[in-house]
């Protein structure tokens, strides 16, 4: 037996190529949006990874430091290096900030780690694509190639240039901004750092206050002055473990003797993908959902004009004995071929337009499958309205009268 | 093969029912041998669409007695079980205009039908191809429909009325969009292959220039039918 869905395909190739290709763009979208998720999943857990950290020791009762404020006493790192199990901590901010270089600037995530003797410490970028690590104390900067910036650019960040000294990838914040490290001293300045108006300002302030101008005590003054200008805060302290200790054992012992809040990698990674996202991922599934119903519309459409242009046909198929699964099978088999089309179109459109997103678009084989079967059972679904119509042609529709 | 061609007795078709109930045939009867051509003429809502819909087992009798060959088909309310196959494989069609399946290629078109009764595919070409030789279409064996002109489609339609040996043809006004010559050329092809194949064909008409050539006509008026004989001037 011939293919009757296949013969009408290779006749009338322009229509159904035509409509495959703008359904294909259609698929090709709901593919990158199933991308754009996975992209900030994979972001969350690149985060998480690139930061080389088992244990994520923040401010008591909060979700820091990428879902929540958290500020810890930069000191507290020393305690929790002392605890058994516990082979680096280091501190480590992030704020995220518009750096500027000449005349345009990038939304980065600035994360301030301990340069220095510590290389290597959580916190730092695991690896280098061009240049070195940050050595000095001061302005000096590691920035991710998203940014980009090249090596030796001065970049600006609050009031003070950097030079970029090394280059990474990969380095994103959970909202796929790229990084940029720089010196931890720095960080704290550029997090806290107060405008010279607002710092003189609080400097009278202060200074009229009686309770810091008591007689007997001339040093008061100058100690709040300097304690005021000065920021000894981190947002997070990360911990690396030695091999084969017990997160979840070590992780207890902090939250029970310094009263913090400790995160191991799984509960770390909830956050980031359970809370920070989970608007963004129902977001997404919401579009998802709308573009499969207009996918389904679109070839519901399509196919119901398709068979409607071929009713005389049908009804001389049906009046010279042709079984109705035959005609059914044909409509079917039309509309998992333009599937098919559209799939093939959308998949390539997919993975050709998704470098050119600005956030990262990662284009999982599971979801191509996933999405390629969602179609199938999309178009069978969206043929079952032909599919009806055609079996209730009237065969006697073909003899006149 | 055809055995008695296909014979009707007291057909009747009620639409309806109550007072609103029409009665598009009242007790027709009708015998067409095997290897003649009857010509069913009569006016606009005589009731020939409704016997022709009858006759090609599309709908089904009222009352009546209908047997195809040797088989009965109807009978005072009993009816064979799978219409659909008796259509395929006992009874060829022949339209007004040539529907034929603008995807397929002629060979196709013609061939479709026994591929569809499980005729394997080389076979079933083979059958259509012998069938386009005998009705001088051989040559667009390969064309689409489009490709034909009006003459060569109805030839090839009426390839496809063929194809699976029926013991009758419905054909229904087959010359409608012919002009006289080419016409004449479709009735003289019925008539072939009617002698060749030995088949029924009854032709539903209203071009007077192919009346005349019928042996015998059967007039439907108020739906009951006048066998009369016909000029049977046959084609030159």
């Amino acid at each position: 037996m011939i293919s009757l869905a296949g013969r009408d395909i290779l006749h009338s190739w322009g229509k159904f190529v035509f409509t495959g290709f703008g359904l294909g763009l259609l698929i090709g979208v709901t593919l990158v949006m199933a991308g754009v998720y996975r992209g900030m999943v994979d972001d969350a857990k690149a985060l998480l990874d690139n930061s080389g950290a088992d244990l994520w020791v923040v401010q008591q009762d909060t979700l820091g430091p990428y879902a929540e404020p958290s500020s810890l006493n930069d000191d507290l790192y020393r305690t929790i290096l002392a605890l058994p199990g516990v082979a680096e901590a280091a501190n480590v901010t992030y704020l995220t900030m518009q750096v500027r270089l000449d005349e345009r600037d990038v939304r980065s995530m600035i994360v301030g780690i301990v340069p220095g003797p510590t290389r290597g410490a959580p916190g730092w970028p695991p690896y280098l694509v061009a240049g070195r690590q940050i050595t000095r104390g001061h302005y000096e900067a590691v920035a991710d190639v998203a940014t980009g910036f090249q090596l030796g650019d001065r970049i600006g960040i609050r009031r003070n240039q950097y030079t970029v000294v090394g280059l990474t990838r990969r380095m994103v914040s959970s909202g796929g901004d790229p990084m940029v490290f720089i010196p931890l001293k720095d960080a704290q300045e550029a997090q806290f750092l107060k405008d010279n108006d607002a710092i003189w300002q609080s400097r009278r302030r202060t200074a009229t206050n009686p309770a810091f101008d008591r007689a007997g005590v001339p040093g008061l003054l100058d100690a709040v002055l300097d304690s005021q200008s000065s920021n000894n805060f981190v947002n997070a302290v990360l911990v690396r473990l030695d091999a084969g200790a017990e997160p979840d054992a070590i992780g207890a012992a902090i939250r029970r003797w310094q009263r913090l809040t400790v995160y191991t990698r799984p509960q770390m990674e909830q956050i980031l993908v359970g809370k920070l996202i989970a608007t963004s991922a129902k977001q997404i599934g919401m579009f998802l959902v709308i573009l499969a119903v207009v996918s389904a519309a679109i070839v519901a459409f399509i196919i119901y004009t398709l068979t409607m242009d071929k009713i005389r046909e049908i009804a001389v198929l049906k009046l010279i004995g042709t079984r109705n699964r035959t005609i059914a099978a044909m409509i079917l088999q039309q509309a998992i071929a333009l599937g098919v089309i559209g799939f093939a179109v959308g998949k390539i459109t997919a993975t050709y337009a998704a470098p050119l997103f600005p956030k990262y678009v990662l284009l999982m084989p599971q979801d191509s499958v996933a999405g390629f079967l969602a179609v199938l059972a999309i178009c069978a679904l969206a043929s079952l309205i032909a599919i009806r119509m055609a079996l209730r042609v009237d065969p006697a529709a073909a003899i006149g009268g | 093969m055809s055995g008695n061609g296909i014979r009707i007795e007291g057909l009747r078709k009620r639409y309806g029912s109550g007072d609103t109930a029409v009665d598009a045939l009242k007790g027709v009867d009708m015998q067409v041998a095997p290897g003649e051509v009857v010509g069913l003429i009569g006016p606009s809502g005589s009731g020939k669409s409704t016997l022709l819909k009858c006759l090609g087992a599309v709908i089904d009798p009222s009352a009546g007695r209908m047997t195809l060959g040797d088989e009965l088909i109807y009978d005072e309310g009993w009816r064979v079980r799978d219409l659909r196959a008796l259509r395929r494989d006992r009874i060829g069609f022949v339209f007004q205009a040539p529907y034929l399946i603008p995807f397929l290629d002629v060979t196709d078109n013609v061939a479709l039908l026994p591929m569809l009764a499980g005729v394997p595919n080389e076979e079933a070409r083979s059958r259509a191809l012998e069938l386009l030789s005998a009705l001088d279409v051989q040559h667009r064996a390969r064309a689409m429909p489009t490709e034909l002109s009006g003459g060569e489609q109805q030839r090839v339609a009426i390839a496809r009325g063929l194809v699976n040996r029926p013991p009758v043809i419905l054909a229904d006004e087959p010359t409608a969009p012919l002009d006289s010559e080419r016409a004449m050329a479709v009735i003289r092809i019925l008539n072939e292959m009617a002698q060749r194949y030995d088949t029924a064909i009854i032709v539903v008409t209203h071009d007077e220039k192919i009346i005349p050539t019928f042996k015998r006509i059967y007039h439907i008026r108020d739906g009951v039918t006048h066998e009369e004989a016909g000029a049977g001037r046959g084609v030159e």
